[in-house]
């Protein structure tokens, strides 16, 4: 491999994208919005459900059942209803996300110390919002039967007893909870991921469809140094956005690096090589851009979204296609950043997600070199 | 012109696999990944009391199908270490002389250490466990209040009722599923029309379709048309397969379906094609492509709720497309409501699809001119 045919490569290739500004603005554009929507946007966290309520008891005893779910911050009553239509409605249109229905005799209920039941009605097409939300409600239905059954004993002349079991939760690697501290370092793998298949895998079929790869074929260049020449100025690019992210991860969202700071560029390093070896592959198969385009999307962009662990938890996927996940890049370099970000652990531990990325890259470069002939078919 | 695009598209067979095969590969592959469900939770034990009290606890956590017990640790390196390593979620820890404060009338503690990398999960594993912690603390105080007010005498509690509509078991994947359908279909039509007309212009056969007597809205018309055809072709068998394969129930009438998708490819084409007109070369096609589609999925409420998010992007959802057809999409999913209901996301996506189809057109004149 001669260096200087390499660099010639480089500096077409550089050339070539800076005559292209907006390919370029997109791609270092693209990962500050992604990172500022999700840091500010997006969130699984609930709050705020709209709950309508149907209080057919209109005790106070109902009333203030109907109060604690007013004053929580996870519910928010948007009005009240008198009937079982108004509540199919509301349902139905999406105006509501639950209804809390209060039966008749709930007050000579709760009264007489019988037990008491209390109706919930969920829209359950949401259904990730809906668990969250009926267990916010159930818990604030447990305090209020909680707090009734120590006064009736309180009435009896019982000394009152405090609660028998008590929990003690405790979060660790993220206390304060912030989902924004487990998206971030998921999401900056992503990006990378897309952004290295976008960078790369229309360079080589660009070549074909514009004609100019005959040109390329004719001189005295190799498969390799050209792969190699046109990987360079694709890298800069990206670790530039991996710099960015991290620093926007750091400044901007204040989310806790506890690890080291040089294992996470050296991840980037290698995970970009065989992302942007990955997009070679996908150019130099495909040969028209049209073609590389649909393909690279299949390849790397939805599934990085679905696989790779950032939204859907991997553990909750059937065998095969866990199986599958192993094929996704994105996969380990999540489980790494993670670590690293909020574990604050090193390569003892991620030893295993390393070397799968190192097989990765190292895979993905020898089929970039194997796939590219220098034929004019 | 029309069947000049056909031929085109359609002669690599490596695209026919990719524009009917892939979708198909792909929501079998999602189907089964996009559950937030949680389940099996992986919980390591670390008893110091070890007592039938404790024990009885520990066996209800089991027995609910949400915690996986992978472990009985002895020590306190032990659950570090597993949490470390991502091998336990939950650690579930209960100090010598849990049964002995129970006894004596004292408050017993439940430690629950939750993994905090995945908020989602931990957030919900540890609501459940509050649950089940809730549930012993009533029978013991149950239990107690019997024996000192006598067997007929027990205290009145008050219970939720929950019943869920439209999904009755809460299986996420319904939800996830129609938001799959959405995505697969956007993303082939987007980059269909985004390339086409670039494409034209980059490999330099623009000049000779502009001595033809072509008009530009023939042109147009030629160029999309055979693009909606195949997205309409991908929404049927994308759908049948999600309705086949995963049990998605479909309580609307799939006509209304159709109708509605067809609305909705009017308006991706129409996005498609602006992109086609403003960008130079196929790449910058494809990064603008990225560009729009990318917020869009993320905005659309496919993942991440619309409520959840700041109001200021709430307001900003407004202008995008794909939000409007996921709510149509999961109404006749999973609601099964008709038109009545859904009219005015049509008339958005009515109102998108012409925005953007005359901008095309009008761009495209300029070009040609």
């Amino acid at each position: 491999m001669k260096p200087l045919r390499v660099r010639a490569i480089a500096r077409k290739e550089f050339i070539q994208i800076l005559r292209d500004p907006r390919s370029l603005g997109m791609a270092i554009a693209m990962p500050m919005l992604l990172l500022v929507l999700f840091g500010y946007a997006l969130t699984l966290d609930v709050d705020r459900v709209p709950v309508v309520v149907w209080d057919q008891s209109e005790s106070p005893a109902s009333r203030e059942l109907i109060s604690r779910f007013a004053g929580s911050r996870y519910f928010s009553v948007k009005g009240y209803v008198q009937n079982y239509r108004e509540v199919e409605q509301a349902i139905d249109s999406g105006a509501t996300l639950m209804a809390l229905v209060v039966p008749r005799e709930f007050a000579q209920r709760v009264e007489s110390a019988r037990p008491a039941a209390v109706q919930l009605l969920v829209d359950g097409s949401d259904s990730n919002t809906a668990t969250i939300a009926i267990g916010y409600a159930e818990g604030v239905v447990q305090t209020f039967s909680g707090d009734i059954g120590l006064r009736a004993t309180q009435r009896l002349g019982v000394h009152p007893l405090s609660p028998p079991v008590e929990m003690r939760p405790r979060m660790w690697f993220n206390d304060d909870m912030e989902s924004r501290n487990y998206i971030i370092p998921g999401l900056i793998p992503v990006i990378m991921m897309v952004i290295a298949a976008l960078l790369t895998s229309l360079t080589i079929a660009r070549e074909w469809e514009r004609g100019t790869m005959e040109q390329l074929i004719s001189t005295p260049i190799k498969g390799p140094e050209l792969i190699f020449g046109k990987l360079v100025p694709y890298f800069a690019i990206g670790m530039f956005d991996v710099l960015l992210a991290v620093l926007m991860g750091e400044f901007v969202f204040h989310v806790p690096l506890r690890g080291s700071v040089l294992l996470l560029f050296v991840m980037a390093a290698i995970f970009l090589v065989g992302a942007l070896s990955l997009g070679m592959v996908i150019s130099i198969v495909a040969k028209n851009q049209l073609l590389a385009n649909q393909l690279a999307m299949v390849l790397t962009f939805v599934p990085a979204f679905i696989l790779s662990g950032l939204v859907y938890a991997i553990s909750a996927m059937p065998l095969p296609i866990r199986l599958v996940t192993y094929l996704v890049p994105a996969r380990y370099f999540i489980a790494l950043l993670k670590g690293i970000y909020l574990k604050g652990v090193g390569l003892n531990v991620l030893a295993s997600e390393a070397i799968l990325l190192v097989i990765f890259a190292a895979a993905m470069v020898a089929l970039a070199n194997l796939k590219f002939r220098k034929k004019l078919v | 012109m029309l069947i000049k695009e056909f031929i085109q598209v359609l002669r690599d067979p490596r695209m026919k696999g990719v524009l009917f095969v892939m979708p198909v590969v792909q929501l079998v592959v999602f189907g089964y990944a996009v559950t937030t469900d949680v389940r099996n939770v992986r919980t390591a034990v670390y008893d110091l009391d070890n007592s039938v009290a404790s024990r009885e606890l520990i066996s209800r956590f089991a027995s609910t199908g949400y915690f996986n017990i992978v472990e009985y640790v002895g020590t306190e390196e032990r659950t570090r270490e597993l949490l470390d390593r991502g091998q336990a979620q939950i650690i579930l820890r209960m100090n010598k002389g849990f049964e002995d404060d129970l006894r004596a009338g004292r408050t017993a503690q439940l430690q629950v250490l939750a993994d905090g990398t995945d908020s989602n999960t931990a957030g919900i594993a540890l609501n459940y466990s509050a649950k089940i912690v809730a549930e012993y603390s009533q029978s013991v105080l149950n239990s107690r209040a019997m024996r000192l007010l006598g067997p007929l005498r027990e205290p009145g509690q008050v219970r939720l009722q929950t019943r869920a509509w439209f999904n009755e078991n809460l299986e996420s994947r319904n939800f996830y599923l129609p938001g799959v359908i959405a995505i697969l279909v956007t993303l082939v039509t987007l980059l269909l029309t985004s390339m086409a007309v670039v494409r034209e212009k980059e490999i330099g056969t623009m000049e000779q379709i502009m001595v033809t007597p072509i008009r530009p809205f023939e042109f147009i018309l030629g160029k999309t048309v055979p693009f909606a055809l195949i997205s309409l072709v991908n929404v049927v068998l994308v759908t049948t397969v999600g309705v086949l394969w995963f049990d998605v129930p479909v309580r609307g009438s799939i006509l209304r379906l159709l109708l509605a998708t067809m609305l909705y490819l009017l308006t991706t084409l129409g996005v498609g094609l602006v992109i086609s007109t403003i960008s130079q070369t196929q790449q910058q096609a494809m990064m603008g492509t990225f560009f729009f589609h990318m917020p869009s999925m993320l905005l659309s409420g496919f993942m991440f709720p619309i409520a959840n998010m700041p109001v200021v992007v709430q307001w900003l959802t407004y202008l995008n497309p794909m939000r409007y057809y996921l709510v149509i999409i999961r109404g006749i999913f999973l609601k099964g409501v008709g038109f009545s209901v859904l009219w005015p996301q049509l008339l958005a996506l009515a109102a998108i699809g012409a925005v953007t189809l005359t901008l095309a057109a009008r761009r495209f004149r300029k070009t040609l001119a």
